[in-house]
């Protein structure tokens, strides 16, 4: 049985996701901040969480911006192969909810149409948009506006296999190291290992989308993000960058099948407010 | 409770002098947004020996592009950006009399220099503060480069904008000192 979606209630969908992600600082960051804050060895960084703390409070309170930067605009679609969509585009429609959602909401436009002749397209389409198809008729979204004082920080690397999971955390841990106080730290480390170069940094993104405290299920690849998240907070970055045991709140690795030659690391990172939004047609 | 720093713009060198690195302050008063595109176009009127859009006399810039604003506020969610990406046009706007840079992330060691050479500083605002940092904000207005939306350069007059002083006058440097302190 083919279900129908009408095109017009994914825009509808897209527009709402776009403020509530920028908006709404999602609970698992929230109470990490504020554990973050307790534990913290730095009492300018304590004071610092705090006015995080602070800001997001205010942000939900009055349907605000969390940071100016409201990003450019990642959306990740999972559709089920049963699902057909009338009335226009799929495309279309997504880009229609970011226009409107950014309008509505008194969002920053920080889109240019072209990377070198950077003319602003001052709705913030196109979004980058990620398609999975799944068996069976679901149709389920996440809006992830990517900020990118964080995502300039974030590299790639092509290592020899022969480099292994030290030659990984090295990479994990140089690009934070090197990032310091630029992608508003406490930070959020997303890690794709594996596949292609491309599905290595789409990964890496995808990793950002996990709520804060879970784990990779494979215990191994869970106890590696437990050692970089360790290493990482030794670098005494801290918050804001002004030093201080909280740099980063998580590391977030997956992993995918990769080539006999091969071993890809991507590292995405997320600031403190790491914004997404996720909903269901 | 300590009593609150507060620092009124225009800064006078004096003001500048006593700042040390890893101070708390709030800054009132007049200061100007200009980010990466606006600083393009700065950079090009320099080339061309034509003026500034602001006299850079004891002034304040804010790399900042700030949201769009809602009915009745003066202003958006206002945060700093990422000032490393200004490192390129710092020093020539130093050499025209700009000593005040607020934003957020590390400098390049010409921009430290500079900041040296000149008596300047460098405040750090927190960066992603930015619905906090907004209600600091009274007033504000494009006073050039409209075409270029929040990129735009606007004549912000705030109150007690809270800052951290990142790089002092004498180009001691709170992000590489603090970081020190809790490396392990």
């Amino acid at each position: 049985m083919v279900r129908e979606i009408q095109s017009g209630k994914i825009t509808d969908l897209v527009e709402k996701l776009c403020i509530d992600a920028n908006c709404n600082l999602t609970g698992d960051i929230y109470q990490c901040l504020r554990s973050c804050r307790v534990a913290e060895k730095s009492e300018l960084g304590k004071e610092i969480l705090g006015t995080l703390i602070e800001n997001a409070d205010i942000a939900r309170r009055e349907t605000a911006p969390i940071c100016q930067d409201t990003g450019m605009t990642v959306v990740f679609v999972q559709m089920g192969q049963d699902v057909h969509i009338t009335g226009g585009s799929l495309e279309e429609a997504i880009n229609e909810g970011v226009r409107r959602g950014y309008e509505k909401g008194y969002l920053r436009k920080s889109v240019v149409r072209d990377p070198l002749d950077r003319v602003n397209t001052k709705d913030n389409t196109p979004a980058v948009i990620h398609y999975e198809i799944v068996p069976g008729d679901t149709f389920h979204l996440i809006v992830a506006p990517k900020g990118f004082g964080s995502e300039n920080m974030s590299q790639l690397k092509m290592l020899k296999p022969s480099q292994g999971v030290q030659g990984v955390k090295e990479v994990v841990i140089n690009t934070v190291s090197e990032a310091g106080a630029n992608p508003c730290p406490p930070i959020i480390v997303g890690v794709g290992i594996g596949g292609t170069m491309e599905r290595a940094a789409y990964l890496s993104k995808k990793a950002l989308l996990r709520p804060v405290g879970e784990h990779n299920p494979k215990p191994e690849l869970a106890q590696l993000e437990t050692e970089l998240l360790e290493a990482i907070n030794k670098l005494g970055i801290g918050p804001a960058g002004f030093g201080g045991s909280t740099t980063a709140m998580a590391v977030n690795v997956l992993t995918y099948a990769t080539h006999i030659a091969g071993l890809p690391v991507a590292v995405n990172i997320g600031c403190h407010v790491t914004r997404h939004a996720e909903g269901e047609l | 409770m300590q009593e609150r720093k507060i620092l009124t713009t225009p800064l006078s060198d004096e003001v500048i002098r006593e700042l040390k690195a890893g101070e708390m302050a709030y800054i009132s008063g007049v200061v100007y947004t200009a980010r990466d595109a606006a600083h393009k176009k700065m950079y090009d009127l320099l080339d061309g020996g034509k003026p500034m859009p602001f006299d850079f006399t004891g002034a304040a810039v804010y790399y900042a592009g700030p949201c769009p604003a809602k009915p009745g506020k003066p202003i958006g969610s206002i945060g700093p950006t990422t000032s490393g990406r200004m490192d390129l046009y710092a020093p020539k706007l130093m050499d025209q009399g700009l000593k005040v840079m607020i934003g957020k992330g590390l400098r390049n060691k010409e921009v430290i220099d500079s900041i040296v050479k000149h008596g300047g500083i460098y405040f750090a605002a927190i960066g992603g503060a930015a619905a906090l940092m907004g209600k600091s904000v009274e007033s504000a207005e494009v006073i050039a480069f409209d075409d270029l939306g929040t990129e735009a350069v606007r004549r912000l007059v705030v109150k007690e904008l809270p800052v951290i002083v990142a790089i002092d006058s004498r180009g001691n440097n709170m992000y590489d000192e603090g970081r020190k302190k809790y490396q392990i």
